[in-house]
């Protein structure tokens, strides 16, 4: 007799060293059921799946406790090849497809239909000849079955994405003895009409009893495909839900939950709105994972802009974007002066500085001493705390000691001294050093990006209180984009939600938890309203 | 398809074209007669094609070009000197020795593919370095270890009061295996030319026959042969390939390593290679042993490099111990670049044009030195400095080529 669910995951915990990312999580997924997994970003559902896949990250590092059953039955599973053999499959979010293979080649790849021939009577199977009739008679099946009626002899190489997506569900279907299979944000890079037709052949798939895990996003879309949810949070789960027991804005406030108090208190204050700082005008920026798809944003000056969404849905390519670390495209005001893109020194001598997301790959020159790091871009880029000498110049020393000693003691920067390497520094005093070195330009306008990203929880405070500290007492506009939304909303204005490269909302840092959730899967709180839906 | 247009077809063809200018300007300088550079040629193909054939299992299977086929010549000419040291002679001694490469140079390509693994994307610069360093341990070899710790008896393979293996091996001698292949079975061109199209009516007339063909290409097929027929029966044709004499054996061999190219991409084995070469991710993610598939793929190369050195020197009938293997992957590779392969794309038509056009210039360029500069080094100089030129112009295009292809409009971003 077949067992009540296909998959079930028990009380499953996994420690990266002394982080733990899941805790006592579970998952029951019946056959032919749609199961949707939800969570922000560090939720733990990409763990939870690689534990599911028995990817060698897991087993690499000390594996994982709870248990993993497949049809009621314990099961180990060593590796995604075996995750395969046991009947699982995955929708991969970027395409695991070759372009330069047919899209019969690409179905049946690692399965050819071979005959023996001569050689491989000798040498082993591996060199049977490839049947490409009866590979393509499968993969127009297959094809069929998911509604496409593409040739199946076209190459990958040019189709468009949304037909790339079907050939990969077509393969996971190929497969014999399939179960189960998982759709890593199946919708992200498809058009409307695109994820209708895919929300259409999930149903279908499932109908033949094939269970589905569908991790999205968009709300909209859970609604409207999965019989069940499970919500994941900060690697516990928030909670599960069946379909008709729950509503929208249920879901959204699950995602978000309130994290424990803000993380500093600030004094509440009517946020300034007279003049415009920055003004973004259709941004497009082509940062990879973080694309921004035409943003029009304004920032006042002596505000603190929050931006917030869900990683990789465009929020950091905003400030790569200005200061022009990627093509970008579109127009920036900066104080009402047209800002000229393609060149980060420009931006730079405009007077905006930024304190970047990668602070040991673009901030931070590891190997040099901290005073050098705080004043390298004023030298660089201003000719600030130099001796000039004819067509010659000089570092002027004690200038330098005499900033860096300034900025530790402000900043409070706990290091041996000015001429200790950034290297041996610990991520929250690096992230001192970013801010200093920021300051050290002094600019009329700064951009922290997820300034609190690694660091514990006393640093981010200081780092968050160096920020409120900035802006009340010299007037500094700050815009920080940051994946916690707790922080966010401790220190901002106003948050901005980002979600797939495009401005949602911009929000009150009082707002409820369901109109983050909300719009962090891309709808707007009052139209959601406005349609019938009820806000609490 | 899509209709590519004239500049594109001139941009992905340029170092061919390149080429085909150069040979046609240097035939023109150089003043010698066609018949002579025609019997330059197959003698320079017979010995050439066959390494550079080798080259393309590893291109497919995206490692870019092996010039760690050295090795394999190392190993073959290993081979080649314990065969001479046997006194077995003729077809034997080489059978014997292309026998003894296959676990020698599938062993040694087994340790380079291993080590390339260890540095994926920079497989080309690996195996030069390696090819160098390994010419290091082969010195060792002929210098110290065999002639003083594994003696040799052969009169002339140890040079008397000096140490270590000759400069010259030498293969004319009753001992050893001087075209052995290319001996066995040599016609005049015209004959050689009748016999291949008679061999080609028949298989293409098979095809037709059982339906695997359409009677329009195979048409084409036979009018094009009975054409070349015909055209060296005028006595101006046949005149320049009078001094042809064309070692049929040696030609079936390379025809049989083109036929295995095409033959193992239609297999398992081949779509594994293609899977890898253009995306080891997914290649990975489908559940293919990634590793695996370019050990193998490098171990086949080095044994046919091996091969194909010991056809090299059978045709030379001497080799040079300490020098003969060094050029080996360089001449090669460029070969196969002039054919229009790219690091990422070679076909068994690329690898032959390139071998025809990159050894017509060193045919001529000599002369062709000598009557413009009075030199004849100048010209040697030329082909030397040409052979690193389309190696250095065939990375730039692809890094090109892959800058352009990710330039795509921004503005596409804007759903």
């Amino acid at each position: 007799m077949a067992a009540e669910y296909v998959l079930e995951m028990r009380d499953i915990t996994k420690k990266y060293g002394e982080n733990t990312v899941l805790s006592g999580v579970s998952l029951k997924v019946r056959p032919g059921e749609i199961h949707a997994l939800l969570g922000e970003n560090g939720a733990g559902k990409s763990t939870l799946m690689n534990v599911l896949f028995g990817m060698p990250v897991i087993h690499a590092t000390g594996g994982f406790g709870g248990e993993v059953l497949l049809d009621g039955k314990p099961t180990h599973i060593a590796s995604p090849h075996d995750a395969m053999l046991k009947g699982i499959g995955m929708v991969h979010q970027e395409f695991m497809l070759l372009p330069g293979f047919s899209i019969t080649e690409n179905i049946k790849l690692n399965r050819e239909i071979t005959h023996p021939n001569l050689v491989s009577r000798v040498l082993g199977k591996n060199l049977e000849t490839l049947d490409m009739t009866a590979m393509s008679e499968d993969a127009r099946k297959a094809l069929d079955s998911v509604g496409m009626s593409i040739d199946e002899y076209t190459m990958v190489a040019g189709l468009p994405v949304g037909y790339m997506q079907f050939v990969e569900i077509a393969r996971e279907i190929d497969k014999t003895g399939i179960k189960l299979m998982v759709f890593d944000e199946p919708t992200a890079v498809l058009t409307e009409s695109e994820a209708a037709q895919l929300i259409k052949v999930m149903k279908k798939i499932a109908a033949k009893g094939i269970a589905i895990i569908f991790i999205t996003h968009r709300l909209d879309e859970v609604m409207s495909a999965a019989n069940a949810i499970t919500i994941l949070r900060d690697g516990k789960l928030a909670a599960t839900r069946e379909i008709k027991d729950t509503s929208i804005v249920e879901l959204a406030e699950l995602m978000i939950g309130r994290k424990g108090e803000g993380v500093v208190n600030v004094a509440p204050r009517v946020a300034p709105h007279e003049r415009v700082a920055l003004r973004l005008k259709d941004l497009v920026v082509e940062m990879p994972g973080e694309e921004v798809r035409g943003i029009s944003l304004d920032a006042y000056e002596g505000e603190i802009l929050g931006i917030g969404g869900l990683a990789g849905q465009g929020k950091i390519g905003i400030p790569n974007g200005v200061m022009s670390l990627y093509p970008t495209e579109g127009s920036v005001e900066l104080f009402g002066e047209e800002l000229k893109l393609g060149n980060a020194g420009d931006a730079l001598r405009s007077g905006i500085a930024m304190v970047s997301e990668d602070r040991k790959g673009v901030g931070l020159l590891l190997d040099q001493s901290i005073e050098d790091n705080i004043v390298f871009n004023a030298m660089q880029i201003k000719g600030e705390y130099l001796h000039k000498l004819g067509p010659f110049t000089l570092r002027n020393s004690a200038a330098i000691r005499k900033e860096a000693e300034e900025m530790i003691r402000e900043l409070d920067i706990r290091c041996f001294g000015p001429t200790q390497h950034a290297g041996t520094l610990s991520g929250g005093n690096q992230q001192k050093v970013c801010i200093a070195r920021a300051l050290a330009m002094n600019p009329r306008f700064l951009f922290v990006s997820e300034p609190t990203r690694g660091i514990d929880i006393g640093a981010k405070r200081l780092v968050l209180e160096t920020l409120v500290k900035l802006n009340r007492e010299q007037g500094m506009t700050v815009v920080m984009v940051s994946s916690e939304l707790q922080e966010l909303r401790s220190i901002c204005d106003r948050i901005a939600i980002v979600s797939e490269g495009k401005l949602v909302d911009i929000l009150s840092p009082d707002a409820s938890d369901a109109d983050f959730g909300l719009a962090m899967s891309g709808i707007k709180p009052d139209e959601h309203r406005t349609k019938g839906g009820s806000a609490q | 398809m899509r209709k590519e247009n004239l500049g594109e077809v001139l941009r992905k063809n340029a170092v061919t074209i390149m080429f085909v200018l150069l040979c046609i300007g240097g035939m023109a300088v150089s003043g010698q007669t066609p018949a002579y550079v025609v019997y330059e040629l197959f003698g320079r193909l017979s010995r050439n094609a066959f390494l550079v054939l080798a080259l393309i299992i590893p291109i497919v299977a995206g490692m870019g070009i092996n010039f760690a086929v050295t090795i394999g010549a190392m190993a073959a000419q290993i081979a080649a000197l314990w065969v001479v040291e046997w006194g077995v002679s003729g077809l034997g001694g080489f059978c014997l020795a292309a026998l003894l490469t296959i676990p020698l140079a599938s062993f040694f390509g087994f340790l380079i593919g291993k080590l390339l693994n260890k540095m994926k994307g920079q497989e080309m610069i690996g195996g030069m370095i390696l090819g160098y360093f390994a010419n290091g341990l082969y010195q060792l070899l002929f210098l110290f270890i065999f002639g003083n710790l594994i003696p040799l008896k052969t009169p002339g393979l140890v040079i008397k009061g000096s140490t270590g293996v000759a400069n010259t091996i030498d293969l004319s001698t009753e001992r050893g295996f001087k075209y052995a292949l290319d001996g066995l079975w040599r016609i005049p061109f015209v004959q050689a030319l009748l016999i291949v199209c008679g061999v080609v009516a028949v298989i293409v007339i098979a095809l037709m026959a059982t339906k695997k063909l359409s009677a329009k290409k195979g048409g084409i097929t036979l009018a094009v042969f009975a054409a070349l027929c015909l055209l060296v029966q005028i006595p101006a044709v046949a005149q320049i390939f009078s001094m042809v004499q064309v070692p049929m054996v040696t030609f079936m061999v390379i025809a049989a390593l083109c036929l295995f190219n095409m033959g193992i991409m239609k297999t398992r084995l081949g779509q594994q290679f293609r899977a890898v070469g253009q995306n080891r991710t997914v290649a990975n993610a489908a559940g293919i042993d990634v590793d695996r598939v370019r050990v193998i793929a490098i171990m086949i190369s080095t044994v046919l490099a091996g091969w194909g050195q010991l056809i090299f020197v059978q045709n030379m009938g001497s080799f040079q111990t300490y020098g003969a293997h060094e050029q080996v992957g360089l001449y090669a590779g460029a070969a196969i670049l002039v054919g229009g392969a790219s690091i990422k794309r070679a076909t068994n038509r690329q690898a032959l044009l390139g071998c025809i056009l990159f050894h017509l210039l060193f045919i001529v360029a000599p002369s062709a030195g000598k009557n413009l500069f009075g030199d004849a080094a100048i010209g040697e100089y030329f082909r030397v400095f040409v052979s690193y030129g389309v190696i250095a112009m065939a990375l730039v295009m692809h890094a090109w080529s892959g800058v352009s292809r990710k330039k795509r409009p921004e503005s596409a971003l804007k759903a």
